[in-house]
């Protein structure tokens, strides 16, 4: 499970691009296509496998309003269903 | 959007089980470079993001780098799906620079000898060769293991294999009867306890590997109720383009001699893609018969396979025969009754006449 000391990094193989045909953030890999909002792209930046969730959490508060920890950590868990980032 | 690029037929590997077509595009008929990367060019018009670089060998073709570099610069994925036999050192560094996101290798059998004779080829090796590379140059790995009666006893050492390989992905994917493998379809089709052999096997290593490497079994689907799905729909987010320019919903498609063919060399794919006869033939559910029409299934797995449909029945909107609710059910039941048998038939090695 994700908590705030979990180390995200994005994984192998994964990148992340912006598509100007659907004017958004994605995150590309062998199976598929997922859109990200802002949020998610200024999270997925940031699993860098160096970063904790906690520390994602503190620079993310500093550029958007209301996110919380939690919300972090529920992101961060989608991405890893997803395959997207792996937590050390 | 995903475009399978099939960018020669030509492969140094003889595989029995290959999905390619009995009648390959010869190298005279391939298109060249600058259509391909106009191809490219129209598909991200069209939202693709993803291109899968295969064929035949896609390292067969001298002008891959550019190929990849050009589909990589327009934003897409890339994906080189490949046997390994040509891909070097310098080779893979090469298109790494140029963009390479992910490989896909594919492997005949966890046993030497037997991997060499489904290959037709000794090429073993150097797909051990090959992972390594692939691991050295820190890329994503998918292996791909086609399974049959000839090799799915040996599926426990399959995943060893893909693990000692480095794999982050294994697909095992039960062998899907198209072009070389329909030919080869009475050598190929496995027993009904080989299958359930398998997969305890494919579970619990899929609970060990968990996390770790991803492991997506693909069924035999002749042996299932339900059909496998027709992609995520026909004409819906997939395209193929063949070594000769014709584009088709999926790889099979090109059975289906009741749909005129597109080429890329006479339209864009825009105009392919949304008014072609053949993209909008079983899009959607409309075109459907009973007992699709009414059932609650229609909307999962599309019908089935049209490709399927057409082979088995010669009608490809009909239900896919392999659904136990298809009136030709009786079709997929009779073949297998009647071609597996206990011992197995010599494979007729893919090759160019
Ligand atoms: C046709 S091959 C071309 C690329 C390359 N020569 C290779 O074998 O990896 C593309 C992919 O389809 C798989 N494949 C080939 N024949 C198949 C079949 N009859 N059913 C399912 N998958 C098949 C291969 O293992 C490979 O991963
Ligand atoms: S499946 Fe085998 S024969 Fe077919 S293209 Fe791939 S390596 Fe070649
Ligand atoms: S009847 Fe048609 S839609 Fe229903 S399960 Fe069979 S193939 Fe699928």
């Amino acid at each position: 499970m994700t908590s705030l000391d979990s180390v995200p990094r994005v994984r192998r193989g994964v990148r992340c691009t912006y598509d100007k045909t659907r004017d958004s953030d994605v995150v590309l890999f062998p199976e598929g296509v997922l859109l990200l909002n802002e949020t998610a792209a200024a999270v997925v930046l940031r699993c860098d496998g160096a970063s904790s969730v906690g520390d994602i959490a503190l620079a993310l508060a500093d550029e958007f309003d209301g996110v919380q920890p939690d919300d972090v950590i529920e992101l961060v868990d989608r991405l890893v269903a997803r395959r997207v980032v792996d937590v050390d | 959007m995903g475009l399978l690029a099939e960018l020669t037929h030509r492969c140094p590997l003889h595989c029995p089980y290959c999905s390619n077509p009995v009648e390959l595009v010869q190298r005279a008929d391939e298109l060249d470079t600058v259509t391909w990367q106009r191809v490219f060019d129209e598909a991200r018009e069209l939202g693709v993001l993803q291109v899968h670089l295969s064929g035949g060998e896609p390292l067969a073709r001298p002008d891959l780098p550019s190929l990849l570099a050009h589909a990589s610069g327009l934003g897409c994925y890339t994906n080189l799906v490949t046997s390994g036999l040509g891909l070097t050192a310098p080779r893979l560094a090469d298109l790494v620079d140029r963009g390479l996101d992910h490989v896909q290798l594919s492997v005949q059998d966890s046993d030497r000898l037997n991997a060499n004779l489904i290959a037709g080829v000794k090429g073993f090796d150097r797909k051990l060769t090959a992972a390594a590379l692939i691991k050295d140059a820190e890329l994503a790995l998918t292996v791909n293991a086609v399974l049959h009666k000839a090799n799915l006893d040996h599926i426990g050492g399959i995943i060893a294999l893909a693990e000692q390989m480095g794999a982050d992905r294994l697909e095992l994917a039960n062998t899907q009867y198209y072009g070389w493998a329909l030919r080869n379809r009475a050598a190929l089709l496995p027993t009904r306890s080989q299958l359930a052999a398998a997969l305890p096997v494919v579970q619990a290593a899929q609970q060990r590997l968990a996390g770790q490497m991803e492991i997506v079994y693909v069924v035999a689907d002749y042996h299932e109720a339900n059909p496998k799905p027709c992609m995520y729909g026909w004409g819906s987010r997939q395209l193929t383009v063949s070594p000769n320019g014709d584009v088709l919903p999926c790889p099979a498609a090109s059975v289906i001699t009741s749909l005129p063919v597109q080429n890329v060399q006479r339209s864009s794919l825009s105009e392919i893609w949304y008014d072609s006869p053949t993209f909008n033939a079983y899009r959607g559910t409309s075109w459907m018969q009973e007992p699709c029409l009414s059932c609650p299934r229609k909307e999962i797995d599309f019908g089935g396979c049209r490709c399927q449909a057409f082979q088995l029945t010669g009608d490809a909107a009909a239900t896919d025969p392999v659904c136990t609710l298809s009136p030709d059910h009786g079709l997929v039941q009779e073949i297998l009754g009647t071609e597996i048998t206990p011992s197995r038939p010599a494979f007729a090695m893919r090759r160019s006449v």
